[in-house]
């Protein structure tokens, strides 16, 4: 597995090398990009969905973004500010961002300091329901000093100051475009959401939400040289299996995003010879997500939020631990990750010096275990063979995406569940559906009506803080905030916010990595989820496409403005 | 000479005989009906009797024996996640023959009802029409989408998860798919109507319903027999296709159409998963056609003078 990995990315590095030498704008023809879960917006500000966000990054960029190891490269402006060259203060409490002289839009204005004020004021704009506002904690003022200089000021000093306007996240939109669309109406202004005016290698031709949206290369983009695609077709739909086959079979598409499909099935695939898969391990960890809140559909607009109260059964940590101890993840790797998964129990399992071993209890398997938790807890099997405590069951509904590795996974949670006495009735969601982030479907996994639903999320870029901040108590979903908070499970803890209050405030690597760690060791043993897999993100491309250096870290398109074809 | 012999005595042979009898002889008559019968009493008794002899669970998972082909141990083989396939059919085939049954029957229900009140009835026609074209005009995944949202949670409170949402599938694929019987059936009873023997039966002052029982009805019984053996196959097809959406029976919940589905990632690394529930709903579809021809045939009253 290693030497593969190793392979591939020599392979792409030797491919990128040689990409660069000739290269001229939109020679090489259309770009075919596969997204089985289709894109529904391109506003990554009203959606923090990755397809939507990877989509949008062709358009909007950020400031400054993470390659493919991991490390910071200016994008939009000249430098990184570090306390070093200036661009930091050094009380830590703020950061100035020089932009890169004759950086334009699309339609050929200028790109200035006031785009990026804006993009902060549309993000914290209030009523906005903006996705990303996590990417802006904790800063009281982003200021144009002058038309190339950008200044954000924290409330607090911040230790790690790179989280708004870096990664694919936390693009930058432009004023002209989204002045009248803040705050209430962001969601109506269709137009701009649909075809958002960016500085990237593409400018979005044609969008048909949930289907296909086609790009052409940028006239105005900065290096005269690039794209090297003249346009883009990005089609949306269908399943991981068949957009696999896609690329790696029949050769249609250039590229595959998200290849979730049990290993065995991708290796016959791969007999065909005309793809080829990349892997890059992030911070992607497939997860269970425990309700802390009460799902009976008997309450109606209180369920699943705080004001419905707790979960019946969810509630007794026994019953979390219990959960846990009964899975066995190796088997889980072993049916439907293979190379591109390992067993974990964090849920911030990269880099490593953010690597925690406090739970790794949970790597085994402990049947018996469980079982004594749960006797010990007062929860006694009934006639039919489930555990129950004052008339309540412990039966639990189990949603997640529809995709084959998926309903795997779901069959084998069940069955080693019920050996702990714990019933589960299982239910997939299509995955636009359960992704897609419709305030009115009640299928989506922010409103999360079911007792325990699975998927995978990750953070961008190397450091947790951001990412940790999700399990906030001020992050929890809810009507009031349009279901747009990060805090799936509902977990409220003063404790926790203390310690990630704390973390903003460390300068310190060594010590940041400490409270990290804390931080996540906390999450996993009060069982606000049950980390199953570390996930590597595994795309497939054409063997004709080259320039993919594949990112964990950012956009997997960040650098789609170096991609070309193999002539 | 010979023939009206023959037909002579057929006459007085029939005449002789009961309903039924002559129902059976019929049938027998008809050799595809036969064969397709013997089948579908073979899948019957596969799926609903099989699980008794082939004890192994359905739902138990042996990771370890996972992707094989057919063994003495496992006939059809194991799935990816080491799921028997032979249990996994048979307990597949209960549901999707009982989803299909039912649902038939259902659609089969309002379908005739509604063409047969619109065919008969003059002012009843316009309306029952309109609102035929109306269902047929109406698309149908987001229609699906919608009563499934609205009603799921309730079935599933109100009756268990498992048959509350057997009901909701069976509602579901019934009311969508009547409106092609009914309009085939109009059509029939409009033709009939206007036959003289039905003014004989109306002179004779027998009631609309005694008409509409003892005389239409036997009379279009051939094209409902059709409908119905068509409404199985394409409701067990409907139903794996609402699994498949995550619409349908959760994924545990083994269905002919659903493990054809999961099977097709699988084709080119074990064959039989797609191989076996694919023969069984094909066998079971051709079968009951085959059935419903005989039975169509056995019950047309024109025959009777042949």
């Amino acid at each position: 597995m290693k030497s593969l990995k190793i392979l591939l990315a020599g392979t792409v590095a030797a491919l990128a090398l040689g990409g660069a030498a000739q290269a001229q704008r939109g020679t090489d023809g259309d770009l075919k990009i596969l997204f089985w879960q289709a894109v529904s917006t391109l506003n990554p500000y009203l959606s923090g969905g990755t397809k939507e966000v990877y989509s949008s990054s062709m358009v909007i960029e950020p400031l400054a973004r993470y390659d493919e190891t991991g490390t910071l490269v200016p994008w939009l402006v000249s430098e990184i500010p570090t306390v070093a060259n200036g661009g930091v203060a050094s009380d830590m409490k703020s950061i100035t961002w020089k932009i890169k002289p004759g950086v334009k839009w699309s339609d050929g204005s200028a790109f200035t300091a006031d785009d990026v004020v804006f993009t902060w004021q549309y993000c914290t704009a209030p009523d906005g329901g903006c996705a990303q506002k996590a990417q802006y904690e904790g800063i009281t003022k982003v200021e144009a000093v002058d038309p190339q200089t950008v200044k954000v000021s924290f409330a607090e000093p911040k230790y790690y100051p790179y989280g708004a306007f870096v990664g694919a996240q936390s693009p930058v939109i432009q004023k002209a475009q989204f002045k009248d669309c803040v705050g209430a109406k962001a969601p109506g202004c269709t137009a701009a959401n649909f075809g958002p005016i960016g500085t990237g290698p593409f400018v979005v031709k044609e969008f048909k939400p949930n289907d296909v949206i086609t790009f052409v290369a940028n006239p105005n983009f900065r290096d005269a040289a690039k794209p090297a695609f003249a346009s883009v077709t990005l089609k949306g739909g269908g399943d991981a299996a068949s957009a696999a086959r896609a690329v790696l079979e029949t050769g249609e598409f250039d590229y595959g995003w998200n290849m979730q499909v049990e290993p065995e099935v991708l290796e016959t695939m791969m007999k065909a010879g005309k793809g080829k898969l990349v892997t890059a391990f992030g911070t992607q960890v497939e997860r269970i997500n425990l309700n802390w809140t009460n799902p009976d559909p008997a309450l109606g607009d209180k369920r699943s939020t705080v004001e419905g109260g707790k979960h019946p059964s969810l509630s007794d940590p026994a019953v979390r631990k219990a959960l846990s101890m009964a899975i066995d993840r190796d088997i889980i790797n072993e049916a439907g990750y293979g190379a591109a998964g390992k067993p974990t129990c964090n849920i911030v399992p990269a880099p490593d010096i953010y690597i925690s071993t406090a739970n790794d209890w949970c790597l085994k398997q402990d049947i018996a275990g469980a079982n004594k938790l749960l006797d010990d807890a007062g929860w006694k099997k009934g006639g039919d063979g489930i555990r129950a405590k004052n008339g309540v069951k412990l039966s639990y509904l189990y949603q997640t995406s529809t995709n084959s590795v998926r309903q795997g996974t779901q069959a084998l949670v069940k069955d080693w569940w019920q050996q702990i006495g714990v019933a589960s009735e299982l239910r997939n969601i299509s995955a636009s559906v359960f992704f897609g982030g419709d305030p009115a479907s009640p299928d989506t996994f922010q409103k999360f009506y079911a007792d325990v639903e699975m998927y995978t999320n990750n953070f961008d870029g190397t450091d947790p803080e951001k990412y940790l901040t999700e399990w906030l108590c001020n992050k929890i979903p809810a009507p009031a905030n349009g279901w747009q908070g990060q805090n799936m499970p509902r977990y409220c803890n003063p404790d926790y916010d203390k310690i990630v209050a704390e973390l903003s405030k460390t300068s310190d690597l060594k010590q940041r990595a400490e409270l990290a760690k804390k931080a996540n060791d906390m999450l996993t043993a009060e069982g606000a989820h049950i980390p199953l897999i570390h996930r590597g993100q595994i795309s497939s491309t054409a063997v004709t496409l080259q320039g993919v250096r594949m990112n964990a870290w950012d956009s997997e398109l960040w650098n789609v403005a170096d991609w070309s074809r193999k002539k | 000479m010979t023939d009206t012999a023959a037909a002579a005595l057929a006459d007085t042979r029939a005449a002789n005989e009961t309903p039924m009898a002559l129902f059976r002889r019929k049938f027998g008559a008809h050799k595809g009906g036969v064969a397709g019968l013997i089948v579908f009493i073979a899948i019957l008794l596969i799926v609903y009797v099989g699980p008794l002899i082939h004890t192994i669970d359905p739902n138990k998972i042996d990771i370890r024996a996972k992707n094989q082909g057919p063994s003495l141990l496992h006939p059809f083989g194991t799935d990816n996640l080491g799921h028997d396939m032979l249990a996994q059919v048979m307990a597949g085939g209960q549901i999707s023959l009982a989803v299909g049954m039912t649902a038939m029957l259902l659609s089969l229900l309002l379908g005739t009802l509604i063409g047969v009140l619109s065919g008969y009835f003059r002012r009843l026609d316009g309306p029952l029409m309109r609102l035929t074209d109306l269902f047929l005009a109406l698309p149908l995944l987001p229609l699906l989408l919608v009563i499934i949202l609205l009603f799921r949670d309730t079935l599933r409170t109100a009756f268990g998860p498992e048959t509350g949402i057997f009901i909701l599938i069976v509602f579901v694929i019934g009311i969508t798919s009547w409106m092609h019987t009914a309009r085939i059936v109009r059509g029939d009873v409009l033709a009939v109507k206007s036959q003289e023997f039905i003014l004989a039966a109306k002179s004779s002052g027998m009631r609309e319903y005694r008409i509409v029982l003892r005389h239409i009805l036997p009379n279009v019984l051939s094209s409902i027999m059709v409908s119905a053996t068509l409404g199985i196959a394409a409701a067990i097809i409907t139903e794996s296709a609402l699994s498949f959406l995550g619409l349908g029976f959760p994924s545990d919940f083994p269905t002919w159409g659903r493990l054809l589905f999961d099977g097709t990632n699988f084709l080119q690394i074990t064959p039989s998963r797609v191989m076996w529930p694919g023969l069984a709903i094909s066998l079971t579809v051709l079968s009951i056609n085959y059935v419903g021809d005989a039975i169509r045939d056995a019950l047309d009253p024109r025959t009777v003078s042949r």
